[in-house]
């Protein structure tokens, strides 16, 4: 029996609304790093759709299935929600704790997020589904879209106070700007 | 005086006393129409000054704006903007702009000129920096800061774009019409309040319409295009590589960021910057009421304001005239035109003089009477306002931010940009040194086409029909006659001060720039560059191209720094790492401190301790007599796997790891390539193929960038996966005789040292929870470190400290942790400070040499094995002087306490409870042989000097029997 | 500055940690005499041109680069995966 109480990253800290744009956490269950082994792509994408119904995804990509989610985080490795074995194949290290994550959604997201993240997020170029390894503030995070005004971040666990007071001061800067 | 009457006007103040304004016109409008002349005092001589410009590149009306910490000095008064309650004060005047004392500058000129200071303050040299730098500072400046922090809010934020337009005059307008009508994802940035560049401030027509009405036509379409954005005040300041821009957006909205610092990416960049008018060198042509003539036109045709009763025009172009034109067709009484052309026509309701000159300017606070030589005879005409048109500078600024150096073109006697000075930017437009609105409108468009055809857009051209005079101009750059002839108004340069650079052989363009400070102001010589090097090069018998101008940097205008650093300050500096038992360790009252980014607790105070050594000896007493709780999960957690993870290890390790046991943990030592140690750290084998690498807290990222770095670089044949699990696990170190019994409470399986013998690891069930077990000690005491998911982290350290308080322990902190490990003569990065190799700290034998790794070619150099290094030893006081302080030095007993003498330092020191004395590692000369040996400790910066007595590093418990116990 | 990540596409230079000439691609032997280790250690060129050297895509998708630019034009001619570089 369980008798350690669970707290998850943002306890305390979300929600919040601001302007037209929303802050929430995402919990997430179970997640896991999957790194294949030299020459293991292919094996491991394969029991990956055969484990959870989703294959490797290809470089700066989400995709999801059902409850279950692979996306491309870095350099020869990704993010899998869900249960896998991939033993021989590929180093898998639990990550399910280890990530604040965060939905930020709303009219104003894009300028929002413009205020941090120093790279292009504009829907023409960066569609739903698309996911990037880039900075917020000073913060190494996974950016990915996962609606047309709607995206979620990744960002260590000891670094959620910051993750959230940054984009809360952001939201407030774009929140008062009497043009948008 | 204004000429329209306005709907609404709000009250401002300037030096306290109202004044009347339309929200959103330039402070400058407001303080014209009511006839506020004398705006500033000159940067060194204080000369009263007046509104120059209409622009950003105004050059004497400085302001300060608000008071307290929200002062905000040097603003330019033509783009701040009017609004109700705004605070606008007058700088460099004291006791106030009509009487400043410091006037009395202007009647020692004469031994004021270029080069000044560098002449007259030369000796005593102990003088410059206590009394003339403070006594020039104070006359000689602009306006001052507060002095407080800032809590005004800045905002910086990044854009893209296919194609940045910079300016949106007629030209930039068309660019961006034609790049967005094809599909251009287009960002139109202009500094203005309203985009329409000369538009806005001319009378002339456009596609048959005024060409205001056409702006605003213009700018619906631009605005229903979402593949369009328009950004009005924003300054693009500096263009960059690859692309980058930076510009400064002057931010609308209540209780949000002043400014917004951007970062614009751009594939491709139209600079439609405009020109900028220059003034002419005449005798006094600074007094409040002489303004460029362009001026004269915006504040007239635009904001509905006469800058006088009786306006004289003097001009070297057709500008001259449009601006008499205007004035009469507005109103306003034109007392004169100038024109210093013989060959001109000119036609007006008013006195008309050609080939003639202003010689002498007239009116202390404001402009009264000036003196026109003309016909072989001079003339005084009573006038408070003289409008002067020098011509015009192509703004070519951005052009030559990475090098690039502008073109002269004779014809319009002026600088123009060379094409592909900045790789993607073309320049269109009057920046381009086209004039007219035709030609203007024209070049917009075709260069718009060419840059949307070149994305692979197929962009169609159609311009309308505007006015296409032709640009006269007869360079006239300084006229002779008593009296001085300013240049740069912002920085008190005249005529004579370059001819002195000159006569002095600063001759380069770029000495005279230094000797005279002209240009260096913060308008940057934007109005008076080419008007100085014209006269530097009349002055050196050379022509213009040769002299060349001085080199434009960016930023464009002024930058705030706070815009610059936004979301830097406070809690914007740096991340915080904060772990797992952050919150409960808080409310106990522990002081928190910085570990890298992490915040670690110093102590945990209890109730009547009163000096932090009392909680610190008894949470040392904790470990050393019961048991002690640490959250040690910043140390960095890095998991090793795949077919070649051990070999990964023994390659980065200084030492084997792939004769390491399952279930068993091993000391590493790390090596840089260089032979010095890079960290050290546990490394635990939990499957065959699987380890988890610990690091120091500082680290951790290191360690991570060094082991891809091994992977990709130096060693792509090994088949390794490394991954950061620091976030994952919340570990916390349990250590003490009493460590086993606190576990066994927690634990869903009893543990015995015989299943967990020192050095074990393994999976473990902690409350139900599937946690890991490692049995080290960085106290040298029977000691585990138990590691459960992070989500568990707080629940778990509550239970840990309530466990451990039951017997006869609790928490302990970094001070703690400190003493244990310099009891036990365990190094930090105190010790392995970057210039340490494993001999250094006792650790050669470790250094395997049956395999390669990391280093170990490089720790074998002659240099890192001399016998006479400095080693790491400890240190006792044996005299009566018991205080010993890291960062003192180490000499012999009778030596003097000088550098050629020093024989090391030390590195930690500590005040040890255990052993009832003060402790010290250190590195000694030799020092593994000096054991015994009597040193003195000198410490000069706290002036400490003590006697020590070299000894074995372990201080406690040297055989180890307590760990394993 | 931006360089362009075979993973990522063209990024800001603050998201990369800059290591140096790409000579440490050629790391020595063991046994190479010490003036090779020397070379490979700390003796560099300074070139006003055309150079080599090694990012960290730190901030970002985690490879090592190897960058050829130009000191003096700033120009980036490209970057590839280190990994995969010739030794």
């Amino acid at each position: 029996m369980v008798r350690l109480l669970a707290i998850t990253p943002c306890a305390g800290l979300l929600p919040l609304d601001v302007g037209n744009v929303s802050l929430r956490e995402v919990v997430v269950d179970r997640m896991v790093s999957v790194a294949p082994f030299v020459g293991q792509e292919k094996a491991v994408s394969a029991a990956l759709k055969d484990q959870i119904g989703v294959g490797l995804a290809p470089k700066n990509r989400a995709m999801a299935k059902g409850g279950a989610g692979v996306q491309w985080f870095g350099h020869g490795i990704w993010l899998v929600r869900g249960q896998v074995a991939l033993e021989g194949l590929a180093a898998v290290t639990d990550q399910s704790d280890a990530w604040a994550v965060i939905r930020i959604q709303g009219a104003a997201v894009e300028d929002v997020l413009a205020r941090l993240v120093p790279i292009d997020l504009r829907a023409e170029g960066f569609k739903k589904g698309h996911t990037a390894r880039t900075m917020l503030g000073h913060m190494s995070v996974a950016i990915t879209r996962v609606g047309g005004q709607a995206f979620e971040i990744m960002a260590m666990r000891s670094m959620a106070g910051t993750l959230v007071h940054e984009l809360e001061v952001a939201m407030r800067g774009v929140a008062a700007r009497s043009n948008f | 005086m204004r000429l329209r009457t306005p709907e609404h006007m709000v009250t401002f103040t300037f030096d306290g006393k109202p004044v009347q304004g339309i929200p959103g016109e330039p402070v400058a409008a407001a303080l014209l129409a009511h006839g506020q002349k004398l705006v500033a005092r000159s940067f060194k001589y204080h000369r009263p000054r007046g509104i120059m410009s209409a622009g950003s590149e105004e050059q004497n009306a400085l302001v300060t704006v608000g008071r307290g910490a929200q002062t905000e000095p040097n603003v330019r008064a033509t783009i701040l903007e009017v609004s109700e309650g705004l605070e606008v004060f007058s700088q460099n005047a004291w006791p106030s702009l009509k009487y400043d004392m410091m006037a009395v500058n202007d009647l020692i000129a004469p031994f004021l000129g270029a080069g000044f200071y560098y002449k007259t303050f030369m000796w005593p040299k102990a003088f410059w920096e206590k009394l003339y730098e403070p006594v020039i500072r104070r006359a000689a400046g602009l306006g001052g800061l507060s002095g407080q922090t800032n809590p005004d809010q800045y905002e910086k934020a990044f854009g893209f774009c296919d194609i940045l337009i910079v300016g949106a005059g007629p030209a930039g307008l068309m660019a961006a019409r034609t790049a967005g009508r094809a599909g251009a994802d287009v960002v139109l940035a202009d500094e203005d309040t309203a985009m329409g560049g000369r538009l806005l401030r001319e009378v002339e027509e456009v596609d048959g319409t005024a060409g205001t009405e056409w702006v605003a036509t213009v700018l619906d379409e631009l605005a229903a295009m979402d593949n369009v954005r328009l950004m009005t005040r924003t300054t693009v300041t500096g263009a960059y590589d690859q692309g980058t821009y930076a510009a400064l957006e002057r931010v609308v909205g209540k209780d949000g960021p002043l400014e917004c610092f951007w970062r614009i990416v751009a594939k491709r960049t139209i600079l439609c910057a405009g020109a900028l008018e220059r003034p002419i060198a005449f005798p006094n042509n600074e007094r409040p009421g002489i303004m460029m003539a362009s001026a004269v036109r915006s504040y007239v045709n635009r904001w509905g304001v006469a800058p006088g009763k009786a306006v004289t025009i003097f001009g070297n172009n057709d500008d001259a005239h449009r601006t008499a034109h205007d004035l009469v067709a507005a109103g306003v009484k034109v007392a004169a035109l100038i024109d210093s052309r013989d060959d001109v026509e000119a036609t007006g309701d008013f006195p008309i003089y050609t080939g003639a000159r202003v010689v002498a300017t007239k009116g202390r606070h404001a402009l009264e009477a000036i003196t026109v030589s003309h016909d072989g005879g001079t003339r005084d005409i009573r006038t408070d306002c003289l409008a002067m048109s020098g011509g015009w500078n192509p703004t070519v600024h951005l052009t030559c931010h990475m090098n690039g150096r502008p073109a002269w073109r004779e014809d319009i006697a002026s600088f123009v940009p060379t094409p592909d000075s900045i790789p993607g930017m073309v320049a269109a437009g009057a920046c381009n040194g086209t004039f007219s609105t035709a030609a203007c409108l024209n070049e917009g468009a075709q260069v718009a086409a060419e840059v949307a055809g070149g994305l692979g857009l197929e962009p169609r051209v159609t311009v309308p029909a505007a006015e296409d005079r032709t640009y006269r101009i007869m360079p006239l750059w300084a006229v002779p006659g008593k009296g001085r002839k300013w240049i740069d108004f912002q920085n008190d340069v005249h005529v004579k001060d370059i001819k002195l650079a000159a006569q002095e052989n600063f001759r380069s363009v770029e000495h005279m720039k230094r000797y005279t400070t002209q240009g260096m102001a913060p308008d940057q010589g934007k109005s008076s560059n080419v008007v100085a090097l014209a006269v530097l090069a009349d002055a050196t018998g050379r022509g213009i191209p040769e002299t060349g101008t001085t080199t434009f940097r960016p930023p464009y205008v002024p930058v705030p720094i706070a815009a610059m650093g936004a979301g830097s300050q406070g809690k914007g500096f740096a991340p915080e790492r904060l772990t797992t038992s952050h919150k409960v360790t808080v409310a106990q009252a522990a002081p928190m401190i910085e570990a890298g980014l992490w915040y670690r607790p110093s102590y945990f105070p209890k109730p009547g301790e009163t000096h932090w050594r009392q909680s610190c000896d008894r949470e040392v007493g904790f470990v050393r007599n019961a048991v002690g709780v640490c959250d040690v999960s910043t140390l960095g957690k890095i998991d090793i796997q795949g077919p070649d993870a051990a070999a990964l290890l023994d390659f980065v390790y200084a030492n084997t790891f792939s004769t390491l046991k399952r279930g068993k943990v091993r000391y590493g030592l790390m090596l840089r390539e260089d032979g010095h140690v890079m960290d050290d750290g546990t490394t635990a084998r939990l499957g065959d193929q699987h380890f988890v690498m610990t690091t120091t807290t500082a680290a951790a990222g290191l360690v991570m960038r060094h082991l891809e770095f091994v992977l990709q670089v130096l060693r792509p044949d090994l088949d390794a996966r490394v991954m950061s699990v620091t976030e994952q696990w919340a570990q916390f170190a349990v250590a003490g005789p009493k460590a086993r019994a606190l576990l066994n409470t927690v634990l869903d399986r009893e543990i015995t040292n015989d299943d967990w013998p020192f050095m074990a690891c393994g999976p473990v069930g902690v409350a139900g929870v599937a946690g890991r077990l490692f049995r080290i000690s960085f106290s040298g005491e029977h000691a585990y470190e138990v590691a459960v998911p992070a989500r568990f982290g707080e629940s778990l350290f509550r239970l840990l400290v309530t466990q451990a308080e039951m017997l006869g322990g609790g928490a302990y902190g970094m001070e703690a942790l400190n003493v244990l490990r310099i009891e036990k003569g365990f190094i930090t990065h105190a010790e392995i400070h970057g210039r340490t190799t494993a001999l250094d700290i006792g650790m050669d034998r470790m250094v395997s040499l049956k395999k390669d790794c990391v280093g170990q070619a490089a720790s074998r150099r002659p240099g890192l094995l001399d016998e006479d290094r400095e080693q790491l030893v400890g240190l006792k006081p044996v005299g009566a002087v018991k205080q010993l302080t890291a960062g003192a030095h180490l000499f012999e007993q009778r030596a003097e306490a000088v550098r050629a003498n020093g024989q090391g330092y030390v590195t930690s020191v500590c005040y040890s409870p255990t052993l009832q004395t003060n402790l010290g590692l250190a590195f000694l000369k030799g020092g593994r042989a000096r054991h015994g040996e009597v040193v003195q400790m000198v410490d000069h910066l706290r002036g400490i000097t003590a006697q020590v007595t070299v000894c074995d590093p372990v201080f406690f418990d040297p055989d180890g029997g307590r760990a394993r116990g | 500055m931006r360089l362009t990540c075979p993973n990522c596409g063209e990024r800001d230079r603050r998201e990369f940690y800059y290591y140096g000439d790409a000579i440490a691609l050629r790391r020595p032997a063991p046994d190479a005499v010490p003036e090779a280790w020397d070379d490979y250690l700390h003796n560099r060129k300074n070139p006003a041109g055309d150079t080599t050297d090694l990012w960290f895509h730190e901030a970002g998708c985690g490879a090592w680069l190897v960058v050829d630019r130009n000191t003096v034009t700033h120009a980036v001619h490209g970057a590839t995966l280190a990994e995969k570089a010739k030794r």
